[in-house]
């Protein structure tokens, strides 16, 4: 039989959309579902917001707002942490980026299994309503912190025991069903529907890290799964997997036998790989991004792949570290803080390859590179608190303090999400073909960026003192002295300013798509394939009539002897323009780089 | 190694690492359902392998009473299992002919070799049903002891990768009926042979797992370290 790759294969029969509903709504265009994706995520993840702001509010001012209970506060505290890293960050890195940016960047005119890819987005949407249906419930959400351990976690007496625990359990199963129809088809596109000439070494970083994080995720994701199964059984028909013998309300349950721990294994053997699922894709975005706005090529490709690669695999064997204090066997904590300890060289070579690539880099400061740049600091400043608490007798005085909470927030939290802004501030042109308001941007990332830092660095200190995390009020004690409560204060308040800050992202965007100033087809002057595409925004289909060949890396960015300071993946050697002789430096000429050429 | 080989590419260099590189390579590995369904038989094993783990390491809790190795235990004589197992062992079989015939493009082949597929399983999944109301009649609910609980869970699992199986399945053949369409069908058929192939493996395990007496999983745990 004669074969056509998937790429070359013409798609007019198979879903080409004719009407508004099949063309933005039942879509199985990739980038309209990249959209979706995105939108939905950023909608929940707004929830979130809102609830950290409550959460930060009762810290702040104590026994000042009625509404928050114990109760409310510890699912405010849940849903908080689920949601924004499963519904929001794994979903907006993979189903939103993911999805748009790998068939473009690889060129493909779509995903492999387009059918698929919509109902994962679907399925993704049910999960969310799932979960958003157990604030309307009998009880509310569940409050059993979002690692939702056994027993307490669907015992009585932890809030939403009876409703919310059941939905937040069933819509992590959806969501682990949306995720694998996705994630099947990210890792084959990537494997398969890649353009003439785009080896796996010319795939740009983005690319690497999605790829990588994907198969993280179709791996880590199962553990969730298989743990949230045994764990709806326990609590539906009564089942012993995780629940020991135990007297609840002054009556003994007939559990008997079952292994707290053992769900601890199987969640953080999820969780931690999790961790990674989001780092990764904004380590491979962040190294783009850096490249292009630095106009140099990434200082040491390889390595970050070799890299991404190293942490993928090694990401799989340090879960047990979020387990020091939970009463297994000291020897595994030997061996897991080893392990810890050994993935962060390849994390500390990606963080000094992005500053070396800077170095001496045509550095433009536009809003992508300052949320970039912005990462780097957080990105480091949450890695070097990880070393402290990746030694088990550091973690031991430190463990389920601030001192966590600040840590994890710096390096899963605000790292993150400055790559993710950079990244929408960096493709919003082409995917919206509108400029966003400059300004505006700047304004975002300098209220954003110190923000946190008045947010979260104090909290370091809190941690140090001793202060627990998970409280909903500290009350008096012996060794938290009361200026505590003024630091917390002052946090909750930049907390507040944070969050209403990101309103100036919402109107910019929203602005901006009606109003904003026409983009051209590549305004950063970047290599990679989806700025080379013949309009903006792409049309069905990405590529007209004939697919693009690669014939070149995907950061030769200020090349001697060129006349730009880029060449794109798909331009040919002869058809690079040469720079004329008398020329001492290769200046870009279109008037988009006021800096000038680099030194 | 290839894999190595890739990441040690100098992409940097003009015209070396894979400049006449093309994925239109017509070898059967670039059919990507084949891909796909490499990876999703990665994450289905995922799925028993941690439910494998979770079961040894339970096995070794006092409360655990295991399903065979004295007289009185229900699997000490599974006879009703070994018959759901060459049930399924003739499933597979049967499906894996119907993929031949239909390279070989011979229609009544492949449809007894279908129909066969298809009975066989149902007949699997019934006796595994079978199996549930025996235990249910002995006693052995599902929540009376973890070895009945992770017996029910894991055939239950298993059970339902079947179902999805049959559903696939049923999207290669019901096309077929209009289409007449060999190719498509060899095709389907081939991905579809292997994942009965790998179900009937992935059972074949949990047999001897659920069906061990305590002599074997206590044996299983000390060298896994438990």
């Amino acid at each position: 039989m004669s074969y056509v790759a998937i790429a070359d294969q013409v798609e007019e029969e198979s879903h080409h959309p004719t009407s508004f509903i099949s063309k933005y709504v039942w879509s199985q265009d990739h980038k309209v579902i990249a959209i979706q994706y995105s939108v939905t995520a950023i909608f929940v993840g707004l929830v979130a917001l809102v609830l950290s702001g409550l959460m930060r509010l009762q810290l702040g001012f104590p026994d000042s707002f009625s509404f928050i209970d114990p109760s409310a506060y510890y699912q405010f505290v849940t849903m908080h942490g689920m949601i924004m890293v499963i519904y929001l960050l794994t979903a907006l890195f993979l189903g939103g980026f993911g999805n748009y940016l790998i068939p473009l960047m690889i060129g493909a005119r779509d995903m492999v299994f387009p059918f698929l890819n919509m109902l994962s987005y679907w399925v993704y949407l049910l999960a969310v309503i799932v979960l958003m249906a157990s604030f309307f419930v009998p009880g509310g959400p569940t409050g059993a912190g979002w690692t939702l351990y056994p027993p307490q976690a669907i015992l009585e007496g932890t809030p939403g025991a009876d409703w919310g625990i059941i939905l937040m359990l069933a819509s992590l199963a959806i969501f682990i069903v949306a995720f694998t129809m996705g994630g099947l088809n990210y890792v084959t596109t990537v494997l398969q529907a890649r353009a003439k000439g785009m080896t796996l070494m010319r795939m740009p970083l983005s690319v690497w890290g999605i790829f990588v994080a994907t198969i993280l995720g179709l791996l880590a994701f199962p553990a969730l799964l298989v743990s949230a199964i045994m764990m709806l059984l326990d609590k539906i028909i009564g089942t012993s997997f995780f629940m020991p013998a135990i007297i609840s309300m002054g009556e003994q349950m007939g559990y008997s036998g079952g292994s707290p721990i053992l769900f601890q294994h199987l969640f953080w053997f999820f969780g931690h790989p999790e961790v990674y699922i989001v780092a990764l894709p904004a380590f491979g975005m962040v190294s783009d991004v850096i490249a292009t706005h630095a106009r140099k090529n990434i200082f040491g490709y390889r390595q970050m792949v070799w890299a991404i690669v190293a942490i993928g695999g090694l990401s799989f064997i340090v879960w047990a570290h979020h387990m020091y204090v939970s009463g297994m066997n000291p020897y595994f904590g030997f061996f897991f803080a080893t392990t810890t300890l050994i993935i962060a060289i390849p994390t500390a070579i990606k963080v000094y390859n992005w500053v070396l690539t800077l170095w001496k880099g045509n550095i433009h400061l536009t809003a992508p590179m300052m949320f970039a740049i912005g990462f780097i600091f957080t990105f480091t400043h949450g890695g070097l608190t990880g070393l402290f608490l990746g030694n088990v007798v550091v973690d031991l005085p430190l463990s389920d303090t601030y001192f966590v909470v600040a840590h994890f927030h710096m390096v899963m939290g605000v790292s993150p999400i400055m790559v993710l802004f950079a990244a929408i501030y960096h493709w919003f042109p082409k995917v919206s073909g509108k400029h966003l308001n400059e300004g505006l941007s700047k304004a975002h990332f300098w209220v954003t960026f110190l923000g946190t830092y008045a947010v979260y660095l104090p909290m370091h200190y809190l941690g140090f003192l001793g202060v627990p995390r998970r409280y909903y009020a500290t009350g008096d004690t012996d060794f938290i002295p009361a200026s505590a409560q003024g630091l917390n204060a002052s946090i909750t308040v930049a907390a507040i300013i944070v969050g209403v800050a990101q309103l100036i992202f919402i109107y910019n965007v929203i602005h901006s798509l009606r109003k904003g100033k026409k983009a051209e087809p590549n305004p950063w002057g970047a290599t990679t394939l989806e700025w080379q595409t013949a309009d903006t925004p792409p049309q069905h289909g990405n590529w007209g009539a004939n697919l693009p060949v690669v014939h070149r890396w995907a950061y030769d960015f200020s090349v001697p002897g060129a006349k730009h300071d880029f060449i794109p993946q798909n331009m040919a050697e002869q058809d690079v323009e040469k720079a004329s002789p008398d020329a001492s430096n290769n200046t870009d000429e279109d008037g988009e780089n006021p800096q000038g050429a680099p030194a | 190694m290839s894999f190595f080989k890739t990441l040690a590419e100098k992409p940097w260099l003009p015209q070396t690492a894979g400049a006449d590189f093309e994925l239109e390579n017509p070898e059967p590995f670039r059919i990507p359902e084949k891909t796909a369904l490499k990876f999703f038989l990665g994450i289905v094993s995922v799925i028993f392998f941690l439910f494998t783990v979770t079961f040894l390491s339970r096995t070794q809790y006092p409360d655990f009473q295991a399903l065979a190795g004295e007289a009185w235990q229900p699997f000490t004589d599974a006879t009703q299992l070994w018959i759901n197992t060459a049930g399924l062992l003739l499933a597979s079989i049967s499906l894996h002919l119907a993929a031949i015939y239909s390279r070989k493009q011979n229609q009544s082949g492949v449809i007894v070799g279908l129909v066969a597929a298809m009975v066989f399983t149902l007949f699997f999944i019934f006796g595994q049903i079978a199996v549930w109301n025996q235990l249910n009649a002995l006693g052995y609910f599902m929540t009376s002891n973890p070895a009945n609980s992770y017996f029910y869970l894991f055939t239950a699992v298993h059970g339902l990768h079947l179902i999805g199986g049959l559903i696939a399945l049923m999207k290669v053949v019901v096309p077929f009926i209009s289409n007449r369409s060999f190719e498509a069908m060899t095709k389907g058929l081939d991905l579809c042979k292997t994942y009965w192939h790998f179900l009937f493996l992935v059972w074949i395990l949990l047999f001897v797992l659920l069906t061990s007496s305590s002599e074997t999983y206590n044996t299983i745990a000390v060298l896994c370290g438990f």
